[in-house]
């Protein structure tokens, strides 16, 4: 064997053991997780008779029951989440990035306050939005309502994420969640905005500035297009994480009232983990899996393809 | 400069509007603070809810931390220790798996290399639901169920994509010529991973031991389904147990958050220029 030929070998076998756990515990674990949804494995004991999409029925048809009504609430839920989450943390994010692109004194500082959240636990983020979002009660309003009573705004209470309410399938529930993880993630849109604005050359603007070109109309014909690719790597990122999201959810409101905060990830952990319907739990977790791979997989094709390609 | 004082709206609207943001962004750890420093009595108060303590006090932090032995309240400071015998090994590994990884990847590609790493990126994107009841299985199966080192052994696994990419990145700016230097030198495969790359990996280590060390710090879902002795829980899980426990101690609840959020927080406070850079890393193009 010729020397080059033996080093790559070296350098496959090298990167072997990775390979092996992952084709184990990401495909090999998917698959099974697979041949579980097409099973009748409810209760502690495994169950591997087959039964075709029995269990993917029961999630999307009448004859599901309570699961099918809660399973359509998440999905609601997960895509209303989403919008409103994405557009937050993509606007503020934006916001904020070009506001600190005005040479800023003190940007550090400016910076690592709205990039510290990332660093905090889902968890911990849930647990202080609790604290902020818990209602009380209208004659001992506590947090926000709390708040607001101080400053004689009454009117302006209301029951958070425990309210029942909604605006069509929109549970209004869901907005003190959703504030909590725009909180967490804006950080993120920021810091990426804030690096591509760095990366776009001052002699563009400088050009355009000898132009006769207003500073409004650099940013909206010149720069805003070049941050387009950011805004696509963001959604991405920001949407798989909305599409998979539980511990915050889990830890901050949990199902709520009538599921009204309720998402797929965490009807999953509770039908799997603590009621034991291993096989709903299973195809509760493939239909996330289908989504999250519907967002990645054309974004990691191109993203690698374009490497490539450079 | 002109003129030394120089009125500008435009400006004092753009510092007005930063600084109001930040106000906002640090509600939380107003709310963290002043709840976390007042004394039981005083968190019951509704109407103080947002006022400092009167009187500051250490005592839920001392709550927090020993727990109430007689009243059956666990302190946290077991599931510190837990989260950093967790945290510690995990993260070493990880790190080191995603050095070789990302050199193979970068400098020694074979054929297929690239469509073999963007299986295993595919690894970190998907949700882990998806996964749990096989890994559940497998984890009881080899005898690591409900133990530390299964916990350890999983994010190692789910680790690899991520240090793997950021490494890879990284490498890739390291320039072809050093390698083939070595290799005119007669330097193998791994001779010049530690004689040319290692030397110059210490930022990329630093960017992936901070990005590992907190993300397998905080994370929540595989800690509570493979780790349910509270004994041996990691500090995420038992502070929601906390949190949810039926008779809330907001004061006790808060010094405990608190408690969990400092390590992950001084890191980032003393380290945030590269805990930025790997969260662009995150998002695949390097």
């Amino acid at each position: 064997m010729s020397q080059a030929r033996k080093e790559r070998w070296i350098a496959f076998l090298t990167l072997l053991p990775s390979i092996i756990l992952l084709a184990i515990f990401v495909y090999g674990f998917i698959g099974w997780t697979l041949r579980v949804s097409l099973s009748a494995w409810d209760g502690i004991t495994p169950d591997y008779t087959w039964v075709g999409l029995t269990n993917f029925n029961h999630l999307f048809t009448k004859a599901g029951g309570v699961s099918a009504v809660r399973f359509r609430i998440d999905l609601w839920n997960t895509l209303f989440f989403t919008i409103f989450f994405l557009l937050g943390c993509v606007m503020v994010g934006l916001i904020l990035a070009i506001l600190l692109d005005q040479k800023i004194r003190g940007e550090g500082v400016f910076r690592t306050i709205y990039l510290f959240p990332m660093a905090l636990s889902f968890v911990v983020t849930g647990v202080v939005w609790q604290w902020i979002f818990a209602p009380g009660t209208p004659s001992r309003p506590r947090g926000i309502n709390a708040l607001l009573g101080l400053f004689g705004l009454e009117q302006l209470q209301w029951r958070w994420y425990t309210s029942t309410e909604s605006i069509g399938p929109f549970h209004v529930a869901l907005i003190p969640v959703i504030i909590a993880a725009a909180w967490q993630m804006t950080g993120y849109t920021m810091a990426m905005y804030l690096a591509g604005l760095r990366g776009i050359p001052e002699e563009l603007r400088e050009a355009a500035r000898v132009d006769g070109a207003s500073e409004s109309y650099i940013y909206r014909r010149i720069i805003l297009p070049m941050l387009r690719p950011i805004t696509l790597s963001a959604l991405i990122v920001l949407g798989h994480i909305s599409l998979k999201i539980f511990d915050l959810i889990y830890t901050m409101t949990g199902k709520g009232p009538g599921f009204v905060t309720d998402v797929p990830g965490i009807f999953m952990f509770e039908t799997t983990f603590q009621g034991n319907h291993y096989a709903q739990g299973a195809a509760i977790s493939i239909i996330m899996l289908v989504m999250v791979a519907a967002v990645v997989i054309p974004y990691l094709v191109s993203s690698l393809r374009g490497e490539v390609e450079r | 400069m002109k003129n030394r004082i120089r009125f500008d709206p435009m400006r004092l609207g753009i510092y007005t509007l930063l600084t109001l943001f930040a106000l906002l962004f640090l509600v939380p750890v107003y709310v963290l603070l002043i709840s976390s420093f007042k004394p039981f009595a005083e968190v019951q108060d509704l109407s103080r809810m947002w006022l400092p303590p009167k009187q500051p006090t250490l005592e839920s932090f001392y709550v927090a931390w020993y727990g109430i032995p007689e009243k059956g309240l666990r302190g946290l400071s077991l599931n510190i220790l837990n989260s950093l015998k967790l945290t510690i090994p995990a993260t070493i590994i990880s790190s080191m798996l995603g050095s070789m990884n990302g050199y193979i990847l970068s400098k020694w590609k074979f054929r297929g290399a690239d469509i073999l790493f963007a299986l295993m990126l595919f690894g970190m994107f998907i949700p882990y639901q998806s996964i749990l009841i096989p890994l559940t299985r497998v984890i009881a199966a080899i005898g690591l169920g409900g133990t530390l080192w299964g916990l350890i052994l999983v994010h190692v696994v789910y680790g690899i994509p991520i240090t793997t990419l950021i490494f890879r990145n990284y490498y890739a700016e390291v320039p072809t010529e050093m390698i083939e230097a070595a290799r005119i030198d007669g330097a193998g495969i791994f001779k010049v991973y530690w004689k040319v790359l290692f030397p110059l990996s210490l930022p990329g280590f630093v960017v992936v031991i901070i990005w590992q060390f907190t993300n397998i710090w905080n994370e929540f879902l595989f800690a509570v389904t493979i780790l349910q002795r509270p004994e041996l829980q990691p500090i995420t899980v038992a502070l929601r147990n906390l949190a949810g426990s039926q008779i809330k101690e907001w004061n006790v609840v808060m010094a405990g958050t608190l408690i969990a959020a400092l390590p992950t927080l001084l890191i980032y406070i003393i380290m945030g220029r590269f805990f930025i850079r790997g969260l662009l890393a995150g998002s695949v193009k390097g």
